[in-house]
């Protein structure tokens, strides 16, 4: 059983047991335009929560995609190297962009859930 | 740059109400509220613009006319060679040349078209300049000229492969026009000036229209299944894909014209040994250039990965080397290329083609290719 919550910069996490799986919501991709270039952290990468995590460059700029919750990557969608475009076709599905070890849960107590991230974006 | 105001301080073009209307993401350019995209997005707009034809409002430049006082357009011509570099008493009527106004340093203050409309000249400035020109233009050429800032009309670029044929329905001698060709045409019944040029590599046209007719006109070229508008975005990756300078970014006024590697631009006579040798501002700085070279160089750059490298990011002679030997001037991702593409300054030792640089991007050095300019084939209608 997976739960999805979000972020207030737009990333969504969907966690099942202590892996959480991130990417940006569709809102986020509409936000940015066409993607052309995804950076992912290294696997085995500790990341500390709110620490830049990721890179998405649209034509026009590159923006940072921060880490939602502190852990380590254990494993990165190849996917987006080979196809950027999946960010805008598919965001919150085949576009995730890593996952990551949950080092302490209590961080995801921050989070929002769907309906509450639907009132952020409103 | 462009200049960030308030919102409510930001000035609006004769089309803004349409660009709202078909769904323009409006921002602050130039002082100006100016559409960025459209909801086709930058990378469709651009790519529609390659194959088909793109709409642009560029209503924000400036246009001037150059009125000589005697009544003949010589003498405007020559009044105007003090303050650019290039030869303006060579453009015959109905031409149009691309120029520079340089300042005492031989830097560049601005860049501009200039056209010969048989008794009086025709300028077209860059938005964020504009004042400035003009004030510019008062204090060296009054005594020759009335200097006649016509804020009374619209700018609309159509450009693209049909651009041709979809302005051809309005104005039927479209057609037959050269490349920088440029003068008084009816368009849709309009007193139009239209000149045979862009800023995307593209054929295409720049029509100035009266602002009160300026959106019938732009609602009339987009009834046409050819014609999309086009936002900033597109703009800015279009003219880095053809090369074309960004003034305030790729040329400034600390870059003369043989720095900036627009020695084309400056015609023999204005050069050493010309009939017409200097006489603009900052000439001895531009034409030591010229006779012994810059010591460095704008060029053109690829990558081989596909992260963009942006404006701002500094370059170095290899992958370890700790003095940065130049600066990325404009950047992005070239959608018709589908790779990333740059210019930027580089020492004139290491600007040859294909000399390999670096640039340093996140703390990585990404390895980059000195390559020719325009990074596609130009298509215009010589």
């Amino acid at each position: 059983m997976t739960t999805t919550l979000y972020t207030s910069d737009h990333e969504w996490l969907a966690i099942d047991g202590d892996v959480a799986t991130v990417g940006i919501t569709d809102y986020a991709q509409s936000q940015l335009g066409d993607v052309v270039f995804v950076e992912l952290p290294k696997i085995g990468r500790t990341l500390k929560k709110t620490e830049a995590a990721a890179v998405v460059e649209s034509v026009k700029a590159a923006s940072d995609i921060y880490a939602p919750v502190s852990g380590e990557v254990t494993e990165i969608n190849d996917a987006l190297a080979a196809e950027p475009a999946l960010v805008n076709s598919d965001a919150q599905g085949k576009a995730w962009f890593f996952k990551i070890k949950i080092a302490d849960k209590s961080e995801l107590g921050g989070l929002m859930d769907e309906a509450a991230y639907k009132a952020h974006t409103a | 740059m462009p200049v960030r105001d308030d919102q409510d301080s930001l000035k609006k073009t004769p089309l803004h109400a349409l660009h709202v209307s078909l769904g323009g993401k409006m921002v602050p350019f130039a002082g100006y509220d100016m559409p960025v995209q459209y909801p086709a997005g930058v990378l469709k707009e651009h790519l529609h613009t390659r194959n088909a034809a793109g709409l642009f409002d560029v209503s924000h430049m400036g246009q001037i006319r150059l009125l000589p006082k005697s009544g003949k357009v010589e003498d405007a011509a020559r009044a105007l060679e003090r303050l650019v570099p290039q030869d303006i008493l060579a453009i015959a009527p109905g031409r149009q040349r691309y120029a520079q106004f340089t300042n005492e340093d031989g830097g560049i203050l601005d860049d501009l078209m200039v056209a010969n409309f048989g008794d009086h000249l025709f300028l077209v400035v860059n938005a964020a300049c504009k004042d400035e020109d003009e004030a510019h233009l008062r204090a060296n050429l009054s005594d020759n000229c009335v200097i006649d800032s016509l804020a009374d009309r619209a700018l609309i670029a159509l450009q693209g492969p049909k651009a041709e044929s979809a302005l051809a329905k309005l104005c039927a001698e479209a057609p037959s026009m050269k490349f920088m060709d440029a003068g008084p045409h009816k368009v849709a019944g309009l007193a139009c000036f239209v000149s045979r040029s862009g800023y995307t590599g593209e054929d295409g046209f720049e029509i100035s229209v009266p602002a009160a007719d300026a959106e019938r006109l732009a609602k009339t070229l987009l009834e046409n299944p050819d014609v999309m508008p086009i936002g900033l975005g597109a703009r800015d990756s279009l003219r880095l894909e053809a090369g074309l300078c960004l003034y305030g970014h790729d040329i400034d006024t600390e870059s003369t014209p043989v720095e900036a590697a627009l020695e084309w631009s400056v015609q023999k006579s204005r050069r050493t040994g010309g009939a017409r040798a200097g006489g603009f501002p900052g000439a001895s700085n531009i034409l030591a250039h010229f006779d012994h070279g810059a010591s460095r160089r704008r060029v053109g750059l690829l990558a081989q990965g596909r992260a963009p490298v942006r404006e701002g990011a500094l370059l170095f002679a290899d992958a370890t080397a700790s003095e940065p030997i130049g600066k990325v001037t404009s950047g992005g991702f070239g959608p018709s290329l589908n790779a990333p593409v740059a210019m930027g300054y580089v020492p004139t030792a290491l600007s040859a083609l294909d000399a390999k640089i670096f640039a340093e991007v996140r703390g990585q050095r990404l390895p980059l290719t000195v390559a020719a300019m325009p990074f596609l084939k130009n298509t215009y209608k010589r």
